[in-house]
């Protein structure tokens, strides 16, 4: 190529005083290394702004923070570990509302399924029919069953998922089968989480789970 | 969506909604729109639980789903929705300063819930207005519903897309979800309520109640079983009406302090008559600030307000001032004269700003290096040499506006982490400052000596209060920061908003 000088002599491609250094001059170091974390700066930075409504909103952002850590859209993760169990603060858990979205206005698969062995408890109508969300009137009974059937219902979730993988069609299959009795759950943080240390997921999926098994819950594992 | 918006939205949504809901607004973020089992596995979450965290994510706005071809749903997620977080204290103390307390109530019960139906507000705002009145006064509901209405009036808040009425006779299987619809004329359509009643106070018992070990069966908040006048008609707050608002202040501040330069060199004697009114309008017209045109003269003329421009100018205040404040004044002046030349350069630029060659090819060298200014070749021969190439330093204001804007989304970055950062170091103290503090309230509530309090009050050293101390305003140091990180990030965002448009 034109203007190549001679054989491994050092030469530029381009007019070295165009970019500012003049001949023969020292040239600045090689960076060998990335920029510091926190370089220093030369100038101090402006003072923040400082007016009531700064102050207002200030005092906001922080009680806002507060408050949705309070609010049942704040979804606890289950397995919190505290270094040290602390016996207050069993007695200063804040207390959640529950909050059970309008199910009319979300897609059906977001309803939380439930394996009906026992027959229905009550016929719902179907999602996208009217009603607010009802609480059951038998409600007692219906979260002891709840509570029994928990750890079914997660593990069957997750044996669906194995089973069918990510196949569209079977997912509309799964709607159906289980559609007809769909309950409304509520979504209950309170009470999935006991206060134990028992894993969720501990049953072993039997098919006479819950009809004749004493050994619930309930009881300490060795 | 770039790393550093996406890191952003990883740290709000996880400081807002927890780790669950993280994770999966994240991976939509990344990933785009997909269905639920998808997400599942990719996430290696259990279905339960993206389930729940969906949920949470579409009640808040923050992910839309989408009906495809044989039933599938998908969800998508909307970073720049989530985003809008960093605002929230604005939107309230905005709704404040327009519609006082009781407008301030309501949309920060709005934006807390995501979405609402009135009747639900207005009980909500009625007992929480209540709460802080003196005793035996309470908030009337028919009060709260008339701030609603203005608020719907002036759009602040809007109706969110709504289930269609079918005729039941529709036969078939229902679809897998619900296909919401938007009508404009219906979008701030007041339902017609006749709510009757005053907000109540919480009653003692309850909160004595609040500090029982809880039940295995949660005690329901509500026990109305009343029907809901206006079932399934939701609200939510209108974010883009509050943007219009801000953009109007913003603007109207910056002619403000125009008009203060231009108010000293007109003639004493402040009485707006038509004539001074004219004069003031074309000097605005002539100003280079270019806010107000002038178009026609029909009716003594009509002057317009160059919305883009307007924009314009404050984005390149914006990036004169971060060009002052990092690099110092001279480089400021090199930068200006740049913008307000266009192309010009590496000797023009020495001559022009009166700054020896060295200072000014360093400086330049700089602006440069962090893309505040950028390089336009201009090729004297069709080989591009570069010996005979002219180099014209010039600013783009749009992708300078776009580096700072992405500047801006780390900086905020930076802030939370730090700050999570510092609440964590002092997680130990905060807590134990928390406990003495619930000790001390409780005493005080059973009647306790002040010898006693003084007692437990020491529980918590000098030294250790002073810690407190340092903490807490550093934290209110960064909170205040990230605040006005956003103002800039507005006025960016409004102006490549704008641009775009323009295109």
């Amino acid at each position: 190529m034109a203007g190549n000088k001679g054989r491994g002599r050092a030469a530029y491609t381009f007019n070295i005083e165009a970019v500012g250094f003049g001949r023969g001059e020292k040239l600045p170091d090689v960076v060998l290394k990335p920029p510091p974390l926190f370089p220093d700066t030369d100038y101090k930075p402006v003072p923040l702004k400082a007016g009531e409504g700064e102050e207002y909103m200030l005092a906001l952002k922080q009680e806002l923070r507060e408050t949705m850590k309070r609010m049942p859209y704040y979804l606890e993760t289950p397995e919190e570990k505290q270094d040290i169990e602390r016996y207050s603060k069993r007695y200063m858990k804040v207390y959640k509302e529950e909050w059970i979205p309008d199910w009319r206005r979300l897609p059906r698969e977001m309803m939380p399924r439930k394996k009906c062995k026992k027959g229905p408890k009550s016929q719902k109508a179907k999602a996208t029919g009217k009603g607010a969300s009802l609480t059951n009137t038998a409600d007692v009974l219906k979260k002891i069953e709840e509570l029994e059937k928990r750890g079914d219902g997660e593990k069957s979730d997750e044996e669906n998922e194995e089973k069918e993988g990510s196949k569209e069609k079977n997912k509309e299959g799964d709607d159906d089968e289980d559609d007809d009795a769909a309950e409304q759950e509520e979504y209950d943080e309170e009470e999935q989480e006991e206060e134990n240390d028992y894993i969720n997921s501990y049953f072993e999926d039997g098919d006479d789970f819950g009809a004749d098994s004493d050994d619930n819950m309930d009881e300490a594992t060795y | 969506m770039t790393q550093a918006e996406i890191k952003l939205c990883s740290l709000l949504l996880q400081e807002h909604f927890g780790e669950i809901v993280e994770k999966i607004g994240v991976h939509l973020i990344r990933t785009g729109s997909q269905p639920l089992r998808v997400i599942a596995h990719d996430t290696g979450t259990s279905l339960d639980q993206v389930k729940k965290a969906l949920c949470v994510l579409i009640q808040h706005n923050l992910v839309i789903y989408q009906v495809h071809k044989r039933g599938v749903v998908e969800y998508e997620a909307q970073c720049s929705r989530v985003l809008r977080m960093l605002r929230y204290p604005r939107y309230i103390y905005t709704a404040k300063t327009l519609y006082s307390d009781t407008g301030e109530l309501i949309v920060e019960e709005l934006l807390l819930n995501g979405k609402m139906t009135m009747s639900a507000v207005v009980k909500k705002v009625a007992d929480r207005l209540t709460e802080t009145m003196e005793d035996g006064k309470t908030m009337d509901y028919s009060e709260v519903s008339n701030t609603f209405v203005r608020l719907a009036d002036t759009h602040f808040v809007q109706r969110c897309p709504w289930v269609p009425v079918t005729e039941n006779s529709d036969p078939g299987p229902p679809p897998p979800a619900p296909i919401l619809v938007i009508s404009e004329k219906d979008m701030y359509l007041v339902p017609k309520l006749s709510l009757i009643g005053k907000g109540k106070r919480r009653r003692s018992s309850d909160e004595d109640a609040a500090g029982e070990p809880k039940a295995k069966r949660p005690k329901h908040g509500t026990d109305n079983k009343e029907p809901i006048p206006d079932d399934g008609i939701y609200w939510q707050a209108n974010l883009d009406r509050f943007h219009q608002h801000f953009r109007d202040q913003a603007i109207v501040s910056a002619v403000a302090n125009r008009m203060d330069q231009i108010f000293r060199s007109l003639p004493v004697g402040y009485n707006i008559s038509k004539q001074v009114l004219d004069q003031y309008l074309t000097l605005l017209a002539d100003d280079p600030l270019e806010f107000v045109g002038k178009s026609g003269d029909s009716g003594g003329g009509m002057y317009v307000i160059n919305l883009h421009k307007a924009l314009g100018s404050l984005a390149t205040a914006t990036l004169e001032s971060v060009v002052q404040e990092r690099f110092g004044s001279r480089c400021a002046r090199i930068f200006r004269l740049v913008l307000q030349k266009k192309h010009l350069e590496q000797k023009q630029v020495e001559d022009f700003a009166m700054i020896p060659a060295k200072e000014a090819k360093d400086m330049l060298y700089k602006m440069l290096s962090e893309n505040f200014i950028s390089l336009q070749e201009i090729p004297k021969t069709p080989d591009h040499a570069p010996s005979r190439t002219f180099y014209l330093y010039t600013v783009n204001i749009l992708s300078a506006a776009r580096m700072l804007l992405h500047r801006c989304y780390k900086s905020i970055a930076n802030l939370i982490e730090r700050r999570q950062f510092e609440t964590k170091e002092n997680k130990r103290l905060l807590e134990k400052s928390q406990r003495v503090e619930a000790i001390i309230a409780s005493m005080q509530a059973t009647g306790a000596e002040d010898a006693q309090l003084q007692e437990i009050e020491e529980m918590i050293t000098a030294p250790e209060r002073q810690q407190l101390e340092t903490l807490k305003r550093n934290v209110n140091k960064l909170d205040a920061s990230e605040i006005q990180v956003d103002e800039t990030i507005f006025l960016l965002e409004s102006y490549i908003e704008s641009t775009m448009k323009r295109q």
